[in-house]
């Protein structure tokens, strides 16, 4: 576990001086999601007070991760919050010494699962789990944040329900730290399932998103489903009498060492997702056909994320999948200066502009990670 | 009479070039079913009410009042408890109430498409046939409209399991004050760039007009069951609240009434409740009917093992549904009992329950008013019943006294001033309690990205920093905050 650290008013000075010289900073945890956004091209050196309007300057880096411990965690109040420079694997060791879990199922994408919370929440990232139980953001109940101005701000609390203002901790989760620095997360947590077993079916693509579908529409306890090279997964979770019940319903094979399974594909340590073909993510709506995109695919999520390894070019994808009422993430490869992530219409991405100036006015924090222009 | 920055008759004239006649309304009678939300003890006339029923119509008004500087407060069925949708009188109260159709039932993916003034009971009904519902029921769900759920993030009893409506919402169209249209997110689980979808939901009318919203449907559990609780001491209640979570099961509903409640519920629906305890507690179990079962048995002993006086699973559907129509109809209940009531909301951190109900009933001795509490149990969410007689010159001033009072002990003891209901106009003082002056200035910033001239429901939800200083110069007495004695989070 973590040593209990507070280094907030540390990382304010810093941001502090980084507004007075202009120069901007990039947050960093443990560096495990840099292949994750956009990488603007860097400049050595800094060009005194112009660098803030050079596009390039994407600053120094600004570390986190002696940030760290948890705060309070109440496991009958189902509730943690803890610093964003704790370490993910930490924090569900000691949720499950209460039987309890992150109900969103995080990916460790660092080689020794060295992930910090901050990290995954900045990113939004969630696993097999998010369809059934919830997204990073949906367990999300308050934020301390350093903003780009300097200032150190509370939202939300540590309770379930809570709308006194507006939702500004959960529009910090997938905002890649541009509109501030985390510094402590308060999450929802759950029980953890007494048991989980994966049934597997041979078929084809087309079959298996009907099939997640329409068990998806019935009162089943489902926490996966994933479809890969002619395989259907399902997961489910519960009480043995449930699990007996549930699992003669839906038929199939037991797979044996499932979580095995599981935690490969979360990972992205799968074979799947070997080798250095571009790999997109793409969220569509759950039951939408198969999309005409040569590539291989990985279907999960109920069948509302898919992920496509394709060496077509970005504006093809793109074009096919908003045509299926989706949009795209290229997650990894290609080229990492160029539109990571979907472009936006011109009113959303006025909107976004005017509301990263509203929490960093002097765009020094996590420069052009996300979109090029700020 | 205000002065107006405007011209009053060009707006009119502007208005009705927009909307047929019979869609503006001007005149007091026509205007007097608008002057006031669920919270009644806040009135005034709003200068002109709209009635648009085309989002074209709409984004026509919005930009004649964006021309000329007039304010504008939304409005669904007006079933909102904080005065969310109170009038202003020199501004155009936009009703949605046209806006009832259900546009598209998509079985395949399990959503809804549906307009802003379809009623939240409406379309589990109309999605029934499929074995889908829309999960969260706030206790007006056949009154309230889906688009003043998504402005107040509405909850329900089933928040514990089911999430608010931040959580069952997927996709919403949403006019900016300038009438530029919005999609915000869509029929997919998440996109592209900010959440504004989380950032515009429960943000009461201040950020934009919703005129279109796509929610998540569930199957309906295979089978639905209530054990009811009656403990002789609410401490008991409440423990055993968290040893039934402890256990690893997550209830779909958990709550919890004390005696002058389960007394007044009783009297008006007669659900079977033993009135002479001193809380009980409901909770449904459901899921496939396996589970239940297995739960059922385990929440059994749980709860005797908790202290419960008495432990009645309901026998059969009716007399589940028995159970909770009582806990549903708890605040007619009490109105049946008072001239007036005046129904708090705020959130606790549940350990604390004890603490805060004897500090309620200390309050209530002081200001000599009577107070019944229900409890959303499972997710720490308090609703006291204040009863009052508006009549009575004075008392209404001493119940909002009152109820500020419980509002600040909400937060002194680590929990939030509203969990369900919103701020509104009703507990902006309080916001300056909960939020220090730079995080209320951060949200005014939010506002301003949105709407920077400030037209959208002005001086609600968000108290100006000036504001706060004339609330703190009366509330906190020489520097020292109320409730001093409590450890604070």
């Amino acid at each position: 576990m973590d040593t209990n650290t507070d280094i907030s008013s540390v990382l304010q000075e810093k941001v502090l001086d980084a507004i007075a010289q202009h120069i901007p900073v990039q947050i960093v945890g443990r560096n495990t999601k840099a292949f994750y956004g956009r990488t603007p091209l860097a400049v050595p050196g800094i060009l005194p007070s112009t660098a803030l309007a050079h596009p390039c300057v994407v600053g120094e880096h600004l570390s986190v991760a002696g940030h760290c411990g948890v705060i309070s965690y109440e496991p009958t109040e189902l509730v943690i919050t803890a610093r964003a420079g704790s370490s993910l694997s930490g924090i569900e060791a000691l949720l499950a010494t209460q039987g309890q879990m992150l109900p969103f199922e995080p990916p460790y994408f660092g080689a020794h699962a060295e992930d910090t919370l901050g990290g995954t929440i900045a990113c939004g990232f969630s696993g097999p789990r998010r369809p059934y139980a919830g997204s990073a953001r949906d367990v999300v109940l308050g934020m301390k944040v350093l903003t780009g101005k300097g200032e150190i701000l509370r939202f939300g609390g540590q309770v379930m329900k809570n709308v006194a203002g507006f939702d500004v901790s959960r529009l910090m989760v997938g905002a890649l730290g541009t509109l501030g620095i985390l510094l402590e997360i308060s999450l929802k947590v759950l029980p953890k399932a007494m048991l989980e077993k994966t049934q597997v079916f041979s078929c084809g693509a087309q079959e298996a998103i009907r099939r997640m579908n329409a068990w998806a529409g019935q009162s089943l306890p489902l926490s996966a489903a994933m479809f890969v090279d002619g395989q259907l997964h399902m997961r489910l979770s519960g009480s043995h009498a449930g699990l007996a019940e549930a699992c003669k319903k839906l038929g199939g094979e037991v797979l044996a060492h499932e979580d095995m399974l599981w935690a490969s594909v979360r990972d992205h340590k799968h074979a799947f997702f070997h080798g250095d073909t571009p790999l997109w993510r793409v969220s569509v709506p759950s039951a939408a056909p198969l999309i005409d995109i040569p590539g291989s695919w990985l279907i999960e999520w109920g069948g509302a994320q898919r992920w496509l390894k394709t060496a077509m070019t970005s504006e093809a994808v793109r074009e096919r999948v908003v045509a299926a009422k989706g949009h795209t993430t290229l997650f990894r490869g290609d080229d990492p200066q160029g539109k990571i992530f979907h472009p936006l219409s011109p009113a959303l991405m006025a909107l976004h502009q005017r509301l990263k100036a509203e929490f960093d006015p002097h765009g020094i924090i996590n420069r052009g990670r996300m979109y090029a222009d700020w | 009479m205000t002065i107006l920055s405007f011209d009053k008759q060009a707006l009119l004239t502007a208005l009705r070039g927009i909307l047929p006649a019979d869609a503006v309304l001007c005149e007091t009678e026509d205007l007097r079913p608008y002057e006031c939300d669920g919270l009644s003890a806040y009135r005034e006339l709003p200068m002109i009410v709209c009635l648009p029923h085309t989002i074209e119509q709409v984004q026509a008004i919005l930009r004649v009042c964006y021309k000329m500087q007039v304010p504008v407060v939304a409005r669904g069925a007006g079933t909102g408890l904080s005065g969310g949708a109170l009038p202003l009188e020199n501004g155009v109260l936009l009703s949605l109430a046209k806006f009832m159709s259900i546009l598209e039932i998509d079985t395949a993916n399990r959503i809804a498409r549906v307009q802003p003034g379809v009623r939240n009971l409406a379309i589990s009904q109309a999605v029934a046939p499929h074995g889908l519902y829309y999960a969260p029921d706030p206790s007006s769900q056949i009154a309230c409209t889906i688009g003043g759920n998504v402005a107040e993030n509405s909850g329900g009893v089933h928040c514990l399991k089911y999430g608010l409506t931040v959580h069952n919402v997927l996709g919403l169209r949403v006019l900016a004050m300038d009438g530029e249209l919005l999609e915000i997110g869509g029929a997919t689980l998440d996109s592209p760039g900010y959440d504004l979808l989380a950032l515009m939901t429960g943000s009461e009318g201040l950020l934009g007009v919703i005129v279109e919203v796509t929610v998540k449907l569930l199957p309906k559990p295979e089978r639905a069951q209530v054990v009811l609780a009656a403990f002789d001491d609410v401490v008991k209640a409440g423990a055993a609240v968290g040893d039934i979570i402890s256990a690893g099961i997550i209830p779909g509903g958990l709550e919890m009434m004390d005696n002058p409640a389960i007394r007044a519920a009783e009297a008006f629906v007669h659900a079977g409740y033993p009135v002479d305890a001193a809380a009980i507690l409901l909770c449904e179990l459901d899921g496939t009917n396996e589970e239940v079962s297995e739960q059922i048995l385990r929440v059994r002993e749980l709860l005797q093992a908790a202290g419960a006086t008495q432990v009645r699973t309901a026998r059969d559907e009716a007399e589940r549904l028995k159970f909770w129509a009582g806990r549903k109809a708890a605040f007619p209940a009490i109105g049946r009992l008072s001239p007036d009531y005046y129904c708090m909301d705020g959130t606790i951190p549940r350990k604390r329950l004890p603490e805060v109900l004897k500090r309620i009933a200390e309050l209530s001795a002081e200001y000599q008013l009577p107070v019944a509490n229900v409890f959303h149990a499972g997710d720490g969410n308090l609703h006291p019943l204040i009863l009052y007689d508006a009549n009575k010159p004075g008392e209404l001033e001493r119940t909002e006294e009152f109820g500020g009072k419980i509002l600040e002990l909400c937060i002194a003891v680590g929990g939030t001033i509203t969990g369900e209901h919103g701020v509104g106009v009703e507990k902006i003082g309080q916001m300056c309690v909960q939020f220090a002056p730079q995080e209320l200035a951060q949200f005014h910033a939010v506002k301003h990205a949105f709407d920077p001239q400030g037209l959208l429901n002005p001086g609600k939800a968000v108290p100006t920093l000036h504001r706060c200083a004339e609330f703190g110069a009366m509330h906190v007495h020489k520097g020292t905050l109320p409730f001093p004695e409590l450890e604070r989070f």
